[in-house]
């Protein structure tokens, strides 16, 4: 009885910290850059994408690969928002006009992303084998790639934890996400900091799909379920805020987890309950403002 | 009886008190001013009131009713209206249509859609904004699109009027003109509470003023009374003879 | 002959309706069998993009679930289809996307529109996955057949709908409520403030172009015969009317149905020539369409056309 509690808990955390990454991925497009980016699965994808075609193409194992792909995620990020996001910007009136606008070119980008991969890679779902073997953990058997995965999420969130409280751009990033008027006005060269922001969720993201697709199968379609559990954490942590983001995704994990363990198949459909008893009963999120 | 009462009335943003424990009253036929230096929390009173805000604690009582929890739409048509310190205009719709939604939506009972587009007309006449009917609203000038403001909540046919700071950013003409209107709303038969930065219309136009200060009531009396209370002119009103002008 | 003062006659334009209307009506007598399930098609687009627009146009909340509501139509086809009559059915498969819009209104509609956008987005795929889900433990069946009717049947139900939510949409548009929809979105705290009860409107409208979403869906099942959660729930069907609307124009009422004949025309073309572009076409020509087409294609021909005419009447 117990080994299977810890069974459930440790395979909810798991879920739980790709959920914390792409989650914080997604609260730094919403909070900072507010772009509600209804395409971040379909950077989730790509990493997952990229990855797989570095180790079975070119062999290049997963988590060294991310040398290469984080930067290229980042990148695509950077140039989306310097270009279509920055141009919303200075041509909506307001900053609910932008929000709304920018939504929507997220939902384009959506299906031109997924359409690019599925010409690039196939519409067919592909996997990989890497570090699949099993480790035994305080009698529970686990896979190395899914500890892996976890032990990375922490390290990559306590990282980005310390980024954001201790370097200058870190401070220019939690100005700009509290009123980027004023931190433009004291010095931040704000669209610079906004696009690094969009930047690093998509990396986020693809840091994500990396992951992901160390432990599960991809396909270009996978994009839409993990935008919507994103989406259901940021609700949860709290709308704008970070911190939030990341507990709230081991939280949903952990639910996740147990859904699984009673009704497989009902993840989503549990998330979603969750996020109508949070519109109920605490729009906000727990740590919401 | 007091058309509109207020008791204990407290609302807090975080830890903070934006109005803390107020007493107020508005007799029916008053034009009561609500002053205070900026962030005092009169705007705050006006969403309570209003119920654009929920109250902490408290109570506020229209016409005897108790409206603490009620909506904005139903407290709108028992006859309270008011206008915003931002003016909140429907900038894309005409003057008119900006009018007609007052009267379509804000009365009870109900008004016919024949009869609605001619009180809308009346309205606009009565704050004198016919020639300017079929302008879009945002193509007025900040002077009219506070009066268009005042207009939409006339058609709701209220019995209180909250005015909040309508002669904001207006040149003299401007506030000589909206003070005539205030009086000629007055003449109707229409409450009206103020809020006002502008003195001289405040001294001028009300029976009774109420002054708040970082939330709290401070002083409340007749505009003499005010202008020579120590209390208030050490907080806000500087020197006396500003006060008396 | 001073062409705009014709043009805008309203007795010209209702002429016009009316021609067109009795040309669709009669259509299936002479025109092939092809066109008849190419118009099906273009009229089911239609149906979706301005029942979309009879809510999301003028309040600015945008729902992303048309989808998910046609998809409760299709269902309901294929869980009525042997049950009921035909029009019992399409009224049965109108209602529970209703029923579905006002769960999703009452939840979300009350508070800021970020949360009505995040629920709708989600709820093609949380409907997938419980149907889905359902299918494989409960009933046991994994796809469902639907009973056939004609493609003539079909084509004049679908143009039936049409026809109602066209006049539905313009009788909105120029009511009282048409007005309260437009000022919730320019600033929905002022029309709260004057009476309009804001939150009961925004549902009740959702619900009603819910309706039509769901009607759409219950006919459609009838040409496919065998539909499956996944025929049923395609996020594809949240995004073209979208698009639609938008490259439309959603100022006018047939800005969307301009809109819609466009793309369904333009992908039955794609789909057989290049049958992997089209919709990484479609979405390009959406962030165009955002970031270079705010009023839609009927807002830049009216611009054009005052351009060539308003000079001749003297305006600026």
């Amino acid at each position: 009885m117990i080994v299977t509690l810890l069974d459930i808990v440790i395979a909810g955390l798991l879920m739980g910290g790709i959920y914390a990454l792409i989650a914080v991925g997604l609260s730094l497009q919403y909070g900072v850059a507010r772009v509600l980016n209804i395409a971040h699965g379909e950077f989730i994808m790509l990493g997952a994408f990229i990855t797989w075609s570095l180790y079975t193409i070119f062999g290049i194992i997963p988590l060294v690969s991310l040398a290469i792909s984080s930067p290229v995620v980042f990148t695509i990020g950077f140039i989306l928002y310097r270009t279509l996001f920055t141009r919303l910007r200075t041509s909506s009136p307001s900053p609910a006009v932008f929000e709304g606008k920018s939504m929507l070119a997220c939902f384009g980008l959506l299906f031109i992303i997924q359409n690019v991969a599925i010409l690039l890679w196939g519409a067919e779902i592909k996997g990989y084998s890497y570090l699949a073997f099993p480790v035994d953990f305080w009698g529970a058997k686990f896979a190395a790639n899914r500890l892996i995965t976890l032990g990375f999420a922490i390290v990559f969130g306590s990282v980005f934890y310390l980024f954001l409280a201790r370097t200058r751009m870190g401070k220019a990033i939690r100005a700009a996400a509290q009123d980027p008027v004023a931190a433009g006005l004291m010095g931040v060269n704000i669209s610079w900091v906004l696009a690094v922001c969009f930047g690093l969720g998509a990396l986020m993201a693809g840091l994500g799909g990396t992951l992901i697709s160390m432990s599960y199968q991809i396909q270009p379609t996978m994009g839409l379920e993990y935008t919507m559990i994103a989406l259901i954490v940021l609700v949860l942590g709290g709308l704008g805020s970070i911190p939030g983001s990341f507990i709230g995704g081991f939280l949903l994990g952990l639910v996740g987890s147990i859904v699984t363990y009673l009704q497989p198949g009902l993840s989503l459909v549990a998330y979603y309950v969750l996020f109508m008893l949070l519109l109920l009963a605490k729009p906000t999120g727990i740590l919401g403002r | 009886m007091a058309i509109l009462e207020g008791n204990g009335v407290t609302k807090y943003f975080g830890g903070l008190a934006a109005v803390s424990n107020v007493d107020f009253h508005v007799e029916q036929g008053e034009v009561v001013g609500l002053i205070g230096p900026n962030g005092a929390g009169k705007t705050t009173l006006f969403n309570l009131i209003s119920a654009a805000l929920r109250l902490k604690s408290g109570t506020i009582k229209f016409r005897g009713i108790d409206i603490t929890g009620f909506k904005p739409y139903r407290i709108c048509r028992m006859g309270v209206a008011r206008t915003f310190q931002t003016v909140k205009i429907f900038p894309n719709m005409l003057v008119l249509q900006n009018v007609i939604l007052g009267s379509y939506f804000g009365m009870s009972p109900r008004i016919s859609s024949s009869d609605a587009p001619k009180k809308a007309s009346e309205i606009l006449e009565f704050v004198g904004l016919s020639r300017v009917s079929a302008t879009p609203a945002r193509d007025l000038t900040l002077a009219n699109q506070k009066r268009l403001e005042v207009a939409r909540a006339l058609a709701t046919h209220p019995d209180l009027l909250l005015l909040d700071e309508i002669m904001a950013g207006l040149n003299p003409t401007e506030v000589a003109e909206a003070m005539e209107l205030v009086v000629r709303i007055r003449e109707k038969g229409i409450s009206i509470i103020m809020i006002e930065h502008v003195m001289k219309a405040i001294m001028k136009l009300c029976d009774r003023i109420m002054v708040l200060h970082h939330g709290q009531k401070l002083a409340e009396g007749t505009p003499q009374a005010i202008a020579t209370s120590e209390k208030v002119i050490k907080v806000y009103l500087g020197e006396r003879a500003h006060a008396g002008s | 002959m001073d062409i705009p003062k014709v043009i805008s006659k309203k007795p010209f334009v209702l002429g016009l309706l009316f021609v067109i209307l009795i040309l669709m009506a009669t259509s299936p007598l002479y025109a092939t069998r092809y066109t008849v399930i190419l118009l099906t098609s273009i009229f089911m687009y239609v149906v979706l993009t301005v029942s979309w627009t009879v809510f999301s146009g003028p309040t600015g909340y945008v729902s992303l679930a048309p989808a998910a509501f046609f998809g409760a139509g299709v269902y309901t086809s294929a869980l009525l289809g042997f049950v009921l009559p035909l029009p019992a059915v399409i009224i049965m498969g109108g209602l529970s996307s209703s029923c579905l819009a006002l769960v999703v209104g009452a939840l979300t509609l009350r508070l800021r529109g970020i949360y009505f956008v995040m629920f709708t987005f989600g709820l093609v795929e949380l409907l997938l996955h419980f149907v889905l889900w359902w299918e494989v433990n409960i009933t046991g069946t994994t796809g469902r057949v639907v009973p056939t009717v004609g493609n003539t049947m079909v084509y004049y139900l679908m143009l039936t709908i049409l026809v109602i939510v066209i006049l539905i949409a313009y009788l909105i548009k120029r009511s009282r409520f048409g007005l309260a929809l437009q000022s919730i979105g320019e600033c929905e705290e002022a029309a709260a403030h004057t009476g309009v009860h804001v939150t009961a409107l925004k549902i009740t409208t959702f619900a009603v172009s819910a309706f039509f979403m769901g009607a759409a869906g219950a006919i459609m099942a009838t040409r496919w015969t065998y539909i499956d959660p996944r025929i049923a729930f395609n996020p594809i069907l949240s995004f073209l009317p979208v698009l639609m609307a938008i490259f439309g124009g959603m100022g006018q009422l047939y800005g969307p149905v301009i809109g819609a004949a466009i793309f369904t025309y333009l992908e039955e073309f794609l789909i057989t020539r290049f049958p992997y572009y089209y919709m990484l076409i479609f979405g390009i020509i959406m962030v165009i369409a955002i970031l270079y087409l705010p009023e839609g294609l009927v807002g830049l021909t009216q611009k054009l056309w005052n351009r060539i005419w308003g000079a001749k009447h003297g305006d600026p």
